[in-house]
């Protein structure tokens, strides 16, 4: 009983009294939420500043003396590496998972509050020493965001010497970040739920955190083998990875080692993280979908089966990275299958959102907006996922901005979409306030449409075979004039979505002080985080009693309740009662509080 | 109601973007037309799906939107409809999998009558091998790699003395003969990729890799790195030149052979002598250069370099544009030499040692020495030029000729030539240098460099410099 | 099975007053830092799986020179490891001892049996580190091949997680001597002795890979397919 305590103990213990002690070193998952969520915010815009430098080379080259080859890839190497680790992982988990967790449970915390914290700083210090490798001689690591050896730590490539290391010191900080995190939120999942929340009544956004943190468990130890073995290459001088080779004309000591081998650790880990990042978008986008549109989630025990399979799945599909690499090619038949196998779930998925939107009574607010925008882009970066899975289709694409184009609209646009929606859904629980739903509409339109002028042209690209992470194409026989003028279009778009995310972080800003004010229950949720007796929750989340859970997370639009909603610990004698009376439930004003336009 | 509309518009703004796009793959120009079948069928099936889905969630959008009035139903799941939507997934899934295993299938299995070349990677550019007569490549290992041997054959191999180099970013293949393309790396990741013959495959070092296609039609066709491979990553082009039976055996018996390499003559520095007593004019009798007679630097170059432009300008790959006045002088002093002169002469000026006559130490400015980092990789932390990446030496050179010749690169004045194999790479990367300013500070940079002696050791220049101080890196 | 019973379960059916099962369902008690820490033996058996699936496909390269097999190999004299393993199990069996004398008093006898773990789990790391002289001293440094690379990085990467152990034991000492609970005190080490009877298990068993003969490896290489 020394670090679980506050599960357990009545809500009057513990409690902060300092500011230091409650908003800096806090142990309460909500401030330590919010404080993952604000330093993977910050690190995305700086990677969004990255990418839009890299736009300027490519739609533009030969105009911005500041960036030449080296700076490109540096750019290339952290704008990928921050986004898929450092803000999304971050977010997804150590921000919403955090949040969310014992709120929708019905725990008081964490199980762990003191290591949750700690998990937190790490994952700050392991940001720190990301950013820091800028400022090192030679500058941050500039060998793609998959650091492949041997190019990673040999000369030729930038960064080879300090960057590397601060890249590979940074991600095994994080690993220990995100153990300590995982850890926490696996343990309370199995082991703090309020009475009567079973497994099948949890709400689909702790399924997916829940498998995409035993995914997270179980993955990043490849990343961290990886970058232990890569380590002793470029310290120890020995040779994991490293074959006998030269650099620059000059021979190395190295000897034996095998290149392909980093490539299936890093997928072993690259792979499962895809989804690590995917499960909880797609659970938190089914919340948003069935409260907004005040349905039912449809189909909900597949949706469970399939985020358990996906999860399974995602640890057999790692070489389809790798069809052209050069290692066994009789892999691509096994690889090729098990990848379209995985297709399957996937599709299902989406065919379960529309059809909870089909016959639901849907309220256009900005978070069910940044829903169905998510449906539709999920849909097309899943199925351009189909081309790049299928083996002999990925020979003429990958490695072309067709692979750009695809893994942007499922890993970058789809989970952004659902963060927003998120941000947008959650705001008046974490805040108290709503988010402006004007500036909001603004800004989804600007990303949604925007994204997709981005990221759809990039396809085609792919398919004249332009190739990715070139700095510059420069004179060709096989690509047109007209590709360049593409180029163009796609950073002036991408420039006009990054400063609109402007919009939104004054939106963050604005609201959090002068926003409409929100109940406990804004959005008529059924949810236990909705249910709390303050808002934002106190210290302890539930005041007095734990609460008690009656039913599954769904029950919308239940026939003979005049209640369009029944809150997950509504005992079924309260619905009785209502039902006979033919009254209401409980205060319920009727037309939705965030009515369209 | 507005989403409903703008997804509508999505999808057939996204039809039509595909169907009017100029954006497409290039023309096949090999066997692998059943790669472009799958393709296809996968457009189908995704494309049906895309439409479908998306058009449903547009009607949904519409059709149950916020009404006061409306309840949404209570539909926990139906079975039926979800098995069927499974049923219907699958097989389109399976649809696409299968052509596309059976086409792999071919791609695994090499044809047994398809010919061998070997394509070897190095930052940043291509080189091949042949196997000469007797159809079989010779022993490799990476330790034998040196400057004489850069493909590192093992000289004790009998089946390695008939291979055919081609130290040429350019190779030839005969059209409809099947080749298998074995895939070699001397240091890092590189990938072998041709758009026009659809097929691709990553260079290991350590490993050899292969890919195999048939070439089903005639042209020279761009060859490009597509796996990271540092810096000058998008440099790294070749080209793939598809001929005739006659026309491929014609380049063919113009190609050596290893043997034929290792027993090359040697030139000879002492009628080097002879021959360069015309060039001394000039070039100044310590090949120090003449700025005023706007002739470059030779000394501190290695044989190598001075021999491939010898050749260029006798050859009229070098010196025949109209811009390159100077080129031309020096075109029509080339005219005249033989290959043995040529041979001789530059043994010759590679064992110059001028001195450098450098007024303004200290004019190694930051800016300077920053912009030609990307220079360094393979020009040398010293300028002192590196034959491994077929670099010249810049340390010393005269800031006149060395503007003259990035202008002429950017002009494409110089380099443009197809057969100027080396130069090309200089086409992107004196880009790199976009402003008058920035050239002038690389060139002021490399003419304050203390000249490297061929044998100095690279540790004592690193001493001296910090010593000095004012050359630091 | 019960999981898949489990996630069998329509969730949405309406439960009567009273006649929730998931209400009346004693869920037994908590203990979630045992739940973690089975995790947390998880992730570290992933991170060793995953050493050894790399060692074994390296060691089918020409260059790898295993370290033992051969009567001139230097792990062929097993008698360091043989002697720190040894150290390894008394500490593993001093956990057990504690942890079975915790819930009586006096505790004498669990201070003494927790102390004797923890010299002996020091002895055992710093005989691994006199293993590493050894070896090194013959020559066979960290970059000299690849199979001296995995002997150096198992160990240590073994030994760090062992102190890891003994950093927990020690806070754990500190904090009862603090303040005495038996209940916690007892948890706890039960916490311990799982670990360390895992490690010592892991150890085991990289004690046998690392000292296995070439033959072996192509034996076990040749079965799994690499």
């Amino acid at each position: 009983m020394t670090d679980s305590a506050i599960a357990d103990l009545p809500d009057d213990s513990h409690h902060p009294t300092s500011f230091v002690s409650k908003y800096i070193w806090s142990q309460d998952h909500k401030v330590i939420a919010i404080q993952y969520a604000a330093t993977a915010i910050f690190v995305g815009l700086v990677a969004l500043v990255l990418s839009g430098m890299m736009r300027l080379q490519l739609g533009f080259p030969d105009q911005f003396a500041f960036i030449d080859p080296s700076a490109y890839l540096q750019f290339v190497t952290m704008h990928g590496m921050i986004m898929v680790i450092y803000l999304l992982t971050a977010l997804l988990l150590g921000g919403f998972g955090n949040y969310l967790i014992p709120l929708m449970l019905g725990a008081r915390d964490m199980v762990f509050p003191y290591l949750n914290m700690l998990s937190y700083w790490t994952y700050l210090l392991s940001v720190i020493v990301l950013l820091a490798s800028f400022f090192v001689p030679g500058g941050a690591t500039g060998a793609g965001w998959t650091l492949y050896p041997p190019q990673a730590i040999l000369p030729g490539t930038p960064g080879n010497d300090v960057g590397i290391l601060m890249m590979l010191i940074s991600l095994a900080i994080f690993i220990v970040a995100f153990t300590m995190g995982g850890l926490n939120y696996v343990t309370t999942i199995l082991q703090a739920r309020a009475k009567g929340m079973t497994l099948m009544r949890m709400p689909l956004s702790i399924w997916g955190i829940f498998i995409a943190s035993i995914l997270g468990l179980l993955a990043f130890p490849a990343l961290l083998v990886s970058a232990i073995m890569m380590l002793m290459d470029r310290l120890a001088g020995t040779s994991f990875f490293m074959p006998a080779l030269l650099s620059l004309g000059e021979q190395m000591e190295y000897g034996g080692g095998s290149p392909v081998l980093f490539q299936h650790l890093f997928w072993f880990f690259g792979h499962p993280e895809v989804y690590i990042v995917a499960l909880p978008a797609f659970g938190m986008v089914s919340d948003v979908i069935a409260t907004h549109a005040r349905k039912n989630i449809f189909g909900y025990r597949m949706r469970v089966w399939a985020i358990v399979a996906i999860g399974g799945l995602s640890f057999v599909v790692w070489a389809h990275h790798m069809y052209v690499s050069g290692m066994n090619p009789y892999f691509g038949f096994f690889f090729a299958t098990t990848t379209l196998i995985i297709a399957v779930p996937t599709a299902l998925k989406v065919y379960n959102w529309v059809l909870t939107l089909w016959r639901g009574n849907i309220h256009m607010t900005v978070p069910m907006m940044f829903a169905i925008g998510f449906i539709f882009t999920f849909t097309h970066g899943g199925l351009t996922g189909l081309f790049l899975g299928n083996v002999v289709v990925d020979l003429p694409l990958s490695d072309t901005y067709f692979v750009v184009g695809h893994f942007h609209m499922v890993m970058g646009v789809s989970p952004i979409m659902v963060l927003f929606a998120a941000i947008y859904h959650w705001f008046p629980k974490i805040t108290g306030r709503f988010l402006d739903s004007g500036m909001g509409k603004l800004h989804f339109w600007i990303t949604f449409l925007g994204t997709y002028s981005i990221y759809l042209p990039m396809h085609y690209l792919g398919f004249l075979g332009v190739p990715r992470r070139y700095f510059a194409m420069g004179p060709t026989e096989f690509i047109p004039e007209s590709a360049q003028s593409l180029n163009a279009g796609i950073t002036v778009s991408a420039l006009i979505v990054g400063l609109a995310q402007l919009i939104f972080i004054v939106n963050l800003i604005w609201s959090t002080f002068k926003g409409k004010r929100a109940g406990d229950n804004p959005w008529e949720a059924t949810t236990l985080e909705w249910q709390t007796a303050t808002t934002p929750p106190g210290h302890g989340n539930w005041g007095a009693e734990l609460p008690v859970v009656y039913r599954w997370a769904y029950d919308y639009s239940v026939p003979g309740v005049k209640a369009d909603f029944i809150p997950q610990n509504c005992p079924p004698s309260a619905v009785e009662m209502a039902a006979a009376e033919g009254g209401e439930l409980d205060d319920n004003k009727g037309p939705y509080n965030e009515p369209t336009a | 109601m507005a989403i409903a509309i703008v997804i509508l518009l999505l999808v057939i703004g996204s039809l039509v973007f595909h169907f009017t796009s100029p954006w497409w793959f290039t023309p096949l120009a090999s066997n692998w037309g059943t790669i472009d079948d799958t393709i296809e069928i996968t457009f189908w099936i995704t494309g049906i799906v895309f439409v479908a889905v998306n058009l449903f969630l547009a009607y949904v959008v519409y059709r149950y939107r916020f009404h006061k009035h409306r309840r949404a139903d209570y539909e926990p799941e139906n079975k039926k409809l979800e098995n069927w939507l499974f049923v219907g997934t699958t097989l389109g899934v399976a649809a696409m999998l299968a052509p596309g295993l059976f086409v792999w299938a071919k791609f695994v299995n090499v044809p047994e009558d398809a010919q061998q070349f070997e394509a070897l990677g190095q930052q940043w550019h291509w080189s091949f091998r042949l196997p000469g007569e007797d159809g079989v490549l010779g022993e490799t290992s990476a330790e034998l790699i040196d400057d004489n041997n850069p493909f590192g054959i093992n000289p004790d191999d009998p089946t390695g003395l008939d291979d055919v180099l081609i130290s040429s970013n350019e190779m030839h293949i005969p059209v409809d003969q099947p080749v298998k393309v074995m895939l070699r790396s001397k240091d890092v990741l590189h990938n072998f990729a041709v758009p026009q013959f659809r097929v691709k495959m990553d260079l290991v070092p350590g490993i050899v890799s292969y890919l195999w296609f048939t070439p089903t039609r005639l042209g020279r066709f761009e060859l490009l790195c597509l796996e990271l491979c540092g810096m000058a990553h998008y440099t790294m082009r070749g080209h793939i030149v598809v001929d005739t039976a006659e026309d491929y055996q014609a380049w063919l018996a113009k190609q050596q052979t290893f043997a034929e390499i290792l027993n090359a003559p040697v030139g000879d520095p002492q009628l080097g002598q002879q021959v360069y007593a015309s060039c001394a004019a000039c070039h100044g009798a310590q090949g120090e250069g003449n700025e005023m007679l706007n002739s470059p630097r030779l000394a501190g170059q290695g044989a190598r370099y001075i021999e491939r432009q010898l050749g260029y300008f006798k050859d009229g790959v070098r010196g025949r544009h109209e811009k390159d006045s100077y080129g031309m002088q020096m075109a029509a002093m080339a005219a005249g030499l033989s290959a043995a002169n040529i041979r001789d002469v530059s043994a010759y000026i590679a064992s110059l040692q001028a001195p450098v006559t450098v007024a303004a130490a200290g004019a190694a400015s930051d800016e300077g020495r920053q912009l030609y980092r990307n220079c360094a990789y393979c020009h040398g932390e010293w300028g002192q030029g590196k034959a491994a990446q077929n670099a010249p030496a810049l340390a010393g050179q005269q800031p006149a000729y060395f503007k003259r010749q990035i202008n002429n690169f950017q002009q494409q004045i110089r380099g443009a030539h197809q057969q100027d194999i080396f130069g090309r790479q200089m086409l992107l990367m004196s880009r790199l240098l976009q402003s008058e300013q920035a050239v002038d500070a690389v060139a002021a940079y490399l003419h304050a460099l203390p000249v490297v002696q061929r044998g100095e050791p690279l540790a004592h220049m690193r001493a001296s410099a910090q010593d000095g101080g004012d050359l630091d890196d | 099975m019960n999981l898949l019973h489990k996630l069998a379960e329509k969730p949405w059916l309406a439960q009567t007053e009273g006649g929730d099962a998931a209400l009346l369902e004693d869920s037994g008690p908590r203990l979630p830092a045992k739940t973690a820490l089975k995790f947390f033996i998880a992730v570290v058996s992933v991170i060793f799986f995953l050493f050894t699936i790399t060692f074994l496909s390296r060691s089918q390269y020409p260059d790898f020179q295993a370290l033992a097999g051969e009567p001139w190999l230097p792990l062929s004299n097993t008698g360091q490891l043989w002697f720190n393993s040894a150290l390894l199990v008394l500490a593993s069996a001093g956990l057990e001892l504690a942890r079975r004398q915790a819930g009586r008093q006096p505790l004498g006898a669990v201070v003494l049996a927790l102390g004797a773990a923890a010299v002996c789990s020091v002895g055992f790391v710093i005989g691994q580190y006199l293993v590493w002289l050894q070896l090194s001293d013959r020559g066979y440094t960290v970059s000299a091949n690849p199979a001296n690379s995995y002997f150096y990085l198992l160990t240590a990467i073994h030994a760090l997680h062992l102190l890891g152990g003994l950093f927990a034991l020690t806070r754990l000492i500190y904090r009862f001597a603090e303040r005495p609970n038996l209940a916690s005190l007892q948890q706890n080490i039960g916490l311990c002795a799982l670990y360390w009877h895992y490690l010592l298990l892991l150890w085991l068993f990289l004690f046998a890979l690392l000292v296995a003969p070439a033959e072996t490896y192509r034996a076990i290489a040749a079965f799994c397919g690499l």
